[in-house]
């Protein structure tokens, strides 16, 4: 199972308050929207992940679980 | 007139707690307005970033609702006036100063539906949720009059300090947030601008024939059973 | 299947096409014959989704995903579906689904209603561009002729949508079905998931509606005696620019590209590249484009895709630098505006642009780099991927024009009349 985050573009307004909250994987452009980098958020990141999530004022944010298949 | 004297026991406790109480809240709930501002205008320094400024915003108003439920219940509690606990959710049906109370329940089930719409926001959905937040706008105004209205302290210098201090505050917030967008959607920001002001300006010219007059506790609807003869009064 | 003798070659869906005017019912019965049986028991649907998966047809809005998947897709979801035709073709220099609703409405219409069997859905809404009046007023004169039972039991509706290079995205058009803009959702859900009023919904280019018309009547067998394993069976191209005889072609798919030239009398002037897939397309030189089949595995080799058929020659005489400039900020001027990666990253490429068309430092373009990045894949739908894509091949096949730009600013080649089409007609209804 991952975990990764998403962003939904037409909700998220550059609040840019997730990237405070989880600078190890959120950084802003040039115009404050979030560049997500999509590496696997490890657990002992997820909390600061749900944070970062619960933030935003927009819920642009999410938090997806990806069933991974071990072939 | 010695047997309404007789009813109360010098001033009560409860009478002094829903002043302050009240006055807190004001303090608490002009400090949420701004505090809001700040927020949605995306204001931070680098040691208070976007985050601890949304944070604080809603511990703020949190804690003017704490002080609002302790004003609530203190002046329910306190016996000079017959105050029902109901008084504080069904405006302008009391029988102390209908209107000027009733303002306060209205100004309190504003805050209710932003705080309980807050809680429920996520079902609720971004559009709806930031609707009824901007009754904040609304609430805060007649939270004022309420307490110029209904207040024991209005005539005193310190209390006229604090609540001009707050006008002036949440007029100039108010003013930043209406201005941020300008000139998009001109006319309602227009208008929004001219409200404030005509609100801050209005309450002022008010304040001298309204609670700073004279008579003010009968012509605010106390109930005559509690006025009393203006030789040796008691506030209120 | 039909025992109606199905045509060995090309055209197909263009067969019995005449000169000018749609084609009527009767005509229409003649040269392709009567749906065949099955098609009017809904029962049977499960057997036509069965042949489109043997057929390997693959949209052809542009996406070019699977058809009977998609049906399976719709199928598997709860509610009662809805399809949608799709005819908004964004691309100004496509004019396939034009065509096909001008000239050959009652083949979408066979299509529209056998898509609506297999699905079983109660509604189907045709999607038209509503600049778009004569192909409007072609399908429903088209719907006033049929009387036979499938339409009775099957609602379609016309409708005209906003005009916008994006507007006719899959959930644009289900965002206007449903009350909001003609612009593009944010999809959790899937369409096909949620769509019109929430249902599940089958959206299909008539493109690919009129070639489902064709195999419910022929077979799988027959749509794959064209074109190749990958790409069976035939498909339309609009081919436009310095050729002869601009227009929309039906090949057989994985064609080769000079074939489809020759088709329109040849190149009219001395070519310079040509743009395979429209404005979210890739360039390819001349030298490049002499040996290119439009198979999906050749063009993938030049980083190329066939997307909505549109392919356009450009001139040696014409100046790619002004011509990109141009419609890079007509691209950006089309952005649904409701991103801030594709609003401000394209904007910032199409200033760059028009900065190096004007003379800029030899920096400049890296700059393009730079936004082009940042605007790629950070949107709720593929228009600055698209565009991404269209300009970083265009900075890579015109390396000279851009570099003689940026030292010498503007040439002579600058003056001539702009070639690549940038309808303000559209974007000004779009704006409204």
């Amino acid at each position: 199972m991952t975990v990764r985050l998403r962003v939904n573009w037409i909700a998220c307004q550059a609040h840019g308050m997730c990237a405070e909250l989880l600078p190890e994987r959120i950084t802003v452009d040039d115009w404050g929207y979030p560049i997500i980098d999509q590496r696997p958020i490890p657990p002992e990141l997820e909390a600061h992940a749900r944070r970062a999530v619960d933030v935003c004022p927009t819920f642009a944010l999410a938090l997806e679980r990806v069933r991974t298949h071990q072939r | 007139m010695t047997l309404a004297l007789a009813s109360t026991v010098g001033p009560s406790a409860y009478w002094y707690l829903t002043r302050a109480s009240g006055t807190v809240a004001l303090i608490l709930l002009t400090l949420s307005v701004v505090l809001g501002v700040l927020d949605v205008e995306q204001y931070s320094t680098p040691r208070m970033p976007r985050f601890v400024v949304d944070g604080v915003h809603r511990t703020a108003s949190l804690l003017a609702v704490v002080f609002l439920l302790v004003h609530i219940l203190t002046s329910a509690l306190d016996s000079f006036a017959s105050i029902p606990l109901i008084d504080a959710i069904v405006p302008f049906a009391g029988a102390y100063r209908p209107l000027w109370l009733g303002l306060g329940a209205v100004s309190f089930d504003l805050v209710l539906a932003i705080m309980i719409t807050s809680f429920v926001r996520r079902r609720l959905g971004y559009r709806a949720w930031r609707f009824t937040h901007w009754l904040a706008y609304a609430s805060w105004p007649i939270a004022l009059l309420h307490g110029l209205g209904t207040g024991s302290d209005v005539k005193a210098t310190w209390m006229l300090a604090i609540c001009g201090g707050c006008l002036i505050v949440v007029l100039l917030a108010v003013w930043i947030r209406v201005l941020s967008g300008w000139p998009d959607r001109i006319r309602p920001r227009s208008a929004a601008l001219a409200l404030a002001a005509v609100f801050a300006g209005g309450t002022a010219l008010w304040l001298p024939s309204g609670p700073l007059g004279a008579h003010w506790a009968r012509r605010s609807g106390t109930p005559s059973s509690l006025l009393r003869p203006s030789a040796g009064r008691r506030p209120g | 299947m039909s025992d109606f003798p199905a045509p060995a070659t090309l055209p197909r869906i263009l067969a019995g096409l005449r000169t000018q005017g749609s084609m009527a019912l009767d005509h229409h019965i003649e040269v392709h014959g009567a749906l065949p049986l099955f098609a009017h028991r809904r029962r049977d649907s499960g057997a036509l989704i069965e042949v489109l998966e043997r057929s390997g047809l693959r949209g052809r809005g542009g996406a070019a995903f699977p058809t009977a998947t998609k049906m399976k897709a719709v199928i598997a979801s709860r509610g009662r579906a809805t399809v949608v035709a799709n005819a908004c073709e964004g691309e100004p220099a496509s004019f396939k689904d034009r065509l096909l609703l001008e000239r050959l409405p009652q083949l979408v219409i066979d299509g529209a209603l056998l898509a609506a069997q297999a699905v079983d859905a109660a509604e189907v809404f045709i999607a038209v561009d509503a600049g778009a009046s004569l192909a409007a007023r072609s399908i429903q004169r088209a719907l006033r002729e049929r009387t036979d039972a499938s339409r009775n039991r099957t609602r379609v509706r016309l409708v005209p949508v906003p005009p916008g290079y994006v507007s006719g995205q899959e959930s644009a058009v289900v965002n206007y079905l449903n009350g909001g803009p003609a612009k593009p959702t944010a999809t959790p859900p899937p369409i096909f998931r949620r769509g019109v009023n929430g249902r599940p919904t089958l959206v299909n280019n008539v493109e690919t509606l009129a070639h489902i018309a064709l195999i419910a009547r022929h077979g799988a067998a027959w749509f794959r005696e064209l074109g190749t394993q990958t790409d069976p069976g035939s498909t339309l191209v609009t081919l436009g620019g310095a050729v002869v005889d601009p227009g929309v072609f039906e090949i057989e798919a994985g064609a080769p590209l000079a074939s489809l030239v020759d088709a329109a009398g040849g190149l009219s002037a001395p070519l310079r590249a040509f743009l395979v897939g429209g404005y979210a397309g890739t360039w390819v030189t001349a030298t490049a484009a002499d040996e290119l089949a439009l198979g999906s595995d050749e063009l993938g080799e030049v980083g190329a895709s066939l997307g909505a058929g549109v392919i356009i020659a450009l001139p040696s005489s014409a100046c790619p630098v002004a011509e990109i400039a141009s419609v890079g900020r007509w691209l950006s001027d089309q952005s649904a505006g409701q991103c801030g990666p594709c609003v401000n990253g394209l904007d910032a490429i199409a200033t760059t642009l028009e900065q190096i068309r004007a003379g800029a430092d030899p920096r400049t373009l890296g700059r393009i780099s730079r936004w082009a990045s940042l605007a790629h894949g950070r949107g709720a739908c593929a228009h600055p991927d698209g565009v991404v894509r269209f300009i970083r091949s265009a900075i890579d096949v015109f390396e000279t024009e851009f570099a003689d730009h940026t030292r010498s600013g503007p040439c002579t080649a600058c003056l001539q009349r702009q070639l690549l089409p940038t309808p303000t007609a559209r974007l000004s209804r779009a704006a409204a």
